[in-house]
């Protein structure tokens, strides 16, 4: 086989390699997978592959009024941090671009700082803010939260789309007579568009899946649809998660195959 | 304002004061965009963290004093956290090196096409929850999960073996989780590896191990480096797989944090876990920048 | 699209420029006249584009004064200055068809859809682009793109137009074709163009005059033929064309290379060493017995000769190792005639053509 690298390794190495490769690919993948079969079993016993099939744990999902009700609230959750989050980090992304930003590094390090502080001390820290200004178990609370988690994500696919873009476009677009925000939403924004859907994706991802500070600052009225997931699986594993959980996955793929097509369009 | 001396020539000259001005005009515009992601970020993290770390400060009776510190290497409980935190933190990075590795460096040889589609299935669960992995993994491992059953079925056991709700659930959840985090920044870093020292060096006689071990792997590193600082810092704070796959037995870093704030509300001592947490991730990262650059934490981003 | 309307003149003064604390430019003045087509020629680095960048407002000086037609502009947005600029990667928009890339600056400037469609037409007249208002950029050859981004620079009708390399993405032949065409468009347009290149003979072809760039200064401003003839300095001297340097001392009121008089038309230095400038294809090689009192007359060895095609290069050493070049047409029987490796030849350069420049290093 011509590979790229060209690196001779005698044939039984390499499938040796590509033996442990794929196993090592199906550790990742196949847990996930496991669950979508088993959430259509008939029975409530988890079984592989089940005995039997039917939609009862979709049924008991959708009829569920405190499921559908978490899930309703990580759905706005989602929709309103993408909404916030995508501008602000298009905004941010666009001055630390620019190259004539002072700082730029430092506020670099600040907007992308929810990526590397443990989510578990923003969700302590929120909590205790939000106590005190009542936030909790509110939608604004958690908007806001996630909105912060989801902002590196959104500044660094922006600028990363920026990176491939050419500046003198917007330039140019400004001698011909564009001001700066005309040539931007004319010239740069058609041309970085997917980037910033990509971004708008992450964002969403990021709020609806998110655990750990939702766990703190969700609750009540706006429980997540990922804290009311985390207390069933401490209690029991009941096959309505399983069901839930095939939701969940169909959500991934079909917000990552949007993101992947987006990005190759880039 | 802000006059460094290279400043000085251009004072006086002709219309320095209307471009000083306009330039000043500029950064503060472009500052403007910045400022409701700095404000957030201001509100929502560092707010609190300064709050939190102001609490851990005083101790119950509301003096200034190092109590809350003291207890976090004194008490046992804390101690034997650490170590817990510590012991899964080396052997989750441990396997994801073990696996990693071979998984990105088949990835490198891969003709395009079919790098490109195996890697979706290492980027893919970064889009998938959690909570969902987590599920999956006591889906087959609790005692009458899938692989028990399994086993006992095929009569290979005779006594479910106990794989979830421990240690070994623990160790097995977070590698699963983590191992994207150390895979990608390596694929990208063996991709990125220049096919001509190879066969310069097979030219020049060297067998293909020896190439292996003495170009490849070592030009690896840096990239091997920045997944293993990545996986590392992520399990010292890993909160969610160990609460719901240690079956409380494993009380790591996080959790701690969790049980000392909401269970017994001492938000001094929580905080100064958290100050703790906070400063030792960012002295890894310090130390891993300074030994390799900027560059590799960057790789944070891949998701 | 009509014959300029009064071609504003570009009056530089004072422009500083810093990076960082790295000076890219350091009080630059430059006057060009209304109409005038004057390019900006310097080595990479040499600030070309920086001052261009000036020019239009994308980069802010630290301080100096832009006049257009005698109003201050320094401090006006890109807008606002009506400028067309072109880029030396032509910056068209890949979103949208040729059309859409030349009504963009009408489209800004709010034209009614009639008159855009026919002054975009005209425009693409103008650069011979007719029937292509609705291809894709990525379906236009450089030669296209180059015009297009040509047709959007001058569709508004700036009164200036600013181009940065705009032909050095295209193959040799190409380019030089589009060098007659650019001038010829400016001929009949008459917009006062400032054009940046770093290849000297495209400079020479088309400007009224050049400015020679070096380390953010202004070297020399003149019409092509004075550059040539009449370099100012040293740098000017090799960089534009070719230049035999030869070290001179003016002692006495007179100048002298070595032991012997040298004969110049320039006029007389200060006291001290300097640089005798004389371009290769000046000197000749003087029949032996030719006496004359006023030429130069230099006794040189041969050392290789170079058939270049239309032309030889013959290099000699003089005595104390000085090397001399020197060119000329191959015409009738030269070539038979030259002498050969290692031959003492006599070298003769008229006062005329031998140029003192003061040493500058
Ligand atoms: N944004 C910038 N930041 C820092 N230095 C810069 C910047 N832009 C230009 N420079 C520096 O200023 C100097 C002049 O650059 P400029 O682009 O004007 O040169 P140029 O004459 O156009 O060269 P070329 O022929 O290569 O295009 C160079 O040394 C360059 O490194
Ligand atoms: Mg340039």
């Amino acid at each position: 086989m011509n590979d790229d690298l060209g690196l001779p390794i005698s044939h039984g190495r390499r499938l040796w390699l590509y033996t442990v490769g794929a196993l090592v690919l199906l550790f990742l993948i196949v847990p996930s997978l496991i669950i979508v079969p088993m959430s259509f079993s008939g029975s409530t016993l988890l079984q592989f592959p089940p005995e039997s099939w039917s939609l009862r744990w979709y049924e008991a999902y959708f009829q569920s009024v405190e499921w559908r009700d978490a899930t309703i609230v990580s759905l706005k959750a989602a929709v309103l941090t993408t909404m916030v989050a995508t501008p602000i980090g298009v905004a941010a992304a666009y001055a630390l671009n620019s190259g004539a930003l002072r700082l730029a590094g430092f506020i670099n390090a600040v907007l992308t700082a929810s990526l590397i502080i443990p989510v578990i001390l923003i969700g302590i820290g929120t909590f205790f803010l939000y106590a005190r200004i009542g936030l909790n178990n509110t939608l604004t609370g958690l908007v806001l939260a996630h909105t912060v988690q989801a902002l590196p994500l959104v500044v660094l696919t922006v600028l990363s789309g920026f990176r491939s873009y050419d500046m003198n476009q917007e330039r140019v677009a400004r001698s011909l007579g564009a001001g700066r925000l005309a040539a931007f939403w004319q010239v740069t924004v058609p041309q970085i568009r997917f980037s910033i859907v990509s971004g708008a994706l992450f964002a969403f991802i990021t709020s609806f899946d998110e655990v750990v500070v939702s766990l703190f600052i969700s609750g009540g009225e706006t429980t997540t649809l990922t804290r009311r997931m985390f207390s069933a699986l401490r209690d029991q594993i009941d096959p309505t998660i399983a069901a839930i959980s095939t939701c969940l996955i169909l959500l991934s793929v079909v917000l990552f195959s949007a993101a992947q097509l987006f990005g190759r369009k880039r | 304002m802000s006059a460094a001396p290279a400043d000085l020539p251009d004072r006086g000259g002709l219309n320095a004061d209307v471009l000083s001005a306009d330039a000043r005009r500029e950064a503060l515009a472009l500052l403007g965009l910045c400022s409701p992601g700095i404000v957030l970020v201001g509100i929502i993290i560092v707010l609190p963290i300064g709050w939190l770390f102001w609490l851990s400060l005083f101790d119950e009776t509301g003096m200034l004093s190092g109590a809350n510190y003291a207890r976090v290497v004194e008490q046992a409980s804390y101690v034997r956290t650490f170590i817990t935190t510590f012991e899964v933190a080396f052997i989750v990075t441990g396997l994801c090196v073990l696996l990693g590795y071979p998984l990105a460096y088949m990835l490198s040889q891969l003709p395009r096409r079919a790098a490109s589609i195996c890697l979706i299935f290492v980027i893919l669960p970064f889009w998938t929850s959690v909570l969902v992995r987590t599920y999956a993994w006591l889906v087959i491992l609790q005692r009458k999960g899938l692989l028990n059953t399994w086993l006992m079925d095929l009569g290979v056991i005779s006594q479910p073996l106990p794989l979830a709700h421990n240690f070994t659930g623990v160790l097995i959840g977070m590698t699963h989780i983590l191992l994207p985090f150390l895979v990608l920044p390596l694929y990208a870093s063996m991709k990125a590896i220049d096919a001509d020292y190879l066969r310069a060096a097979m030219n020049l006689g060297a067998p293909p191990t020896a190439t292996f071990w003495q170009i490849f792997f070592p030009l690896s590193l840096p990239g091997l480096a920045a997944g293993v600082v990545i996986v590392f810092i992520l399990c010292l704070g890993f909160f969610v797989t160990p609460a719901l796959m240690g079956g409380g037995k494993v009380i790591m870093w996080a959790m701690r944090m969790e049980q000392t704030t909401s269970l017994y509300s001492n938000w001094g001592a929580g905080s100064a876990l958290g100050v703790v947490l906070l400063a030792v991730t960012l002295g890894l990262l310090g130390v891993f920048r300074w030994l390799l650059g900027a560059r590799a934490t960057s790789a944070w981003g891949a998701r | 699209m009509s014959i300029a309307r009064s071609a504003p003149p570009i009056n530089i003064r004072g422009i500083a420029k810093r990076f960082g604390s790295v000076p890219v430019l350091s009080d630059l003045n430059l006057d060009v006249a209304p109409g005038e087509f004057l390019t900006l020629l310097g080595p990479s680095g040499s600030g070309k584009t920086t001052l261009l960048m000036i020019l239009a407002g994308f980069v802010r000086a630290n301080a100096g004064s832009i006049g257009i037609g005698g109003e201050e502009v320094i401090a006006k947005p890109p807008h606002k200055r009506n400028i067309g600029m072109v880029f030396q990667n032509y910056a068209l928009f890949p979103h949208m068809n040729v059309f859409h890339n030349i009504a963009f600056p009408l489209k800004q400037r709010r034209t009614p859809a009639a008159e855009t469609a026919e002054r975009v037409e005209k425009a693409l007249d103008l650069v011979q682009l007719q029937g292509l208002a609705d291809r894709r950029v990525d379906q236009l050859s450089g030669g296209q793109r180059q015009r297009v981004a040509l047709a959007r620079a001058i569709v508004f009708e700036p009164r200036i137009v600013l181009m940065d390399e705009p032909l050095s993405a295209l193959d040799k032949g190409l380019r030089e074709h589009m060098q007659i065409e650019l001038r010829s468009l400016h001929r009949r347009l008459g917009m006062t163009t400032v054009y940046v290149t770093h290849d000297q003979r495209e400079a020479i072809t088309m400007s009224d005059r050049i400015a020679v760039m070096n380390k953010g200064r202004i070297e020399q401003l003149d019409r092509p033929e004075t550059l040539y003839a009449r370099p100012r300095t040293r740098f000017v001297a090799g960089f534009i064309g070719e230049s035999n340097f030869i070290p001179v001392e003016c002692r006495n009121d007179s100048v002298w290379y070595a032991a012997k008089r040298v004969y110049t038309a320039s006029p007389l230095p200060s006291p001290g060493r300097h640089w005798l400038v004389v371009r290769p294809e000046r000197v000749r090689l003087a029949a032996n017995a030719e006496p004359d009192a006023n030429a130069n007359l230099l006794d040189a060895t041969v050392r290789d000769v170079v058939y270049q095609g239309d032309s030889f290069i013959c290099y000699a050493t003089l005595a104390d190792g000085q090397q001399i070049a020197l060119r000329d047409y191959c015409r009738g029987d030269v070539l038979t005639l030259l002498p050969g490796a290692g031959q003492p030849v006599r070298l003769r350069i008229e006062p005329e053509d031998a140029i003192l420049l003061a040493d500058e290093i």
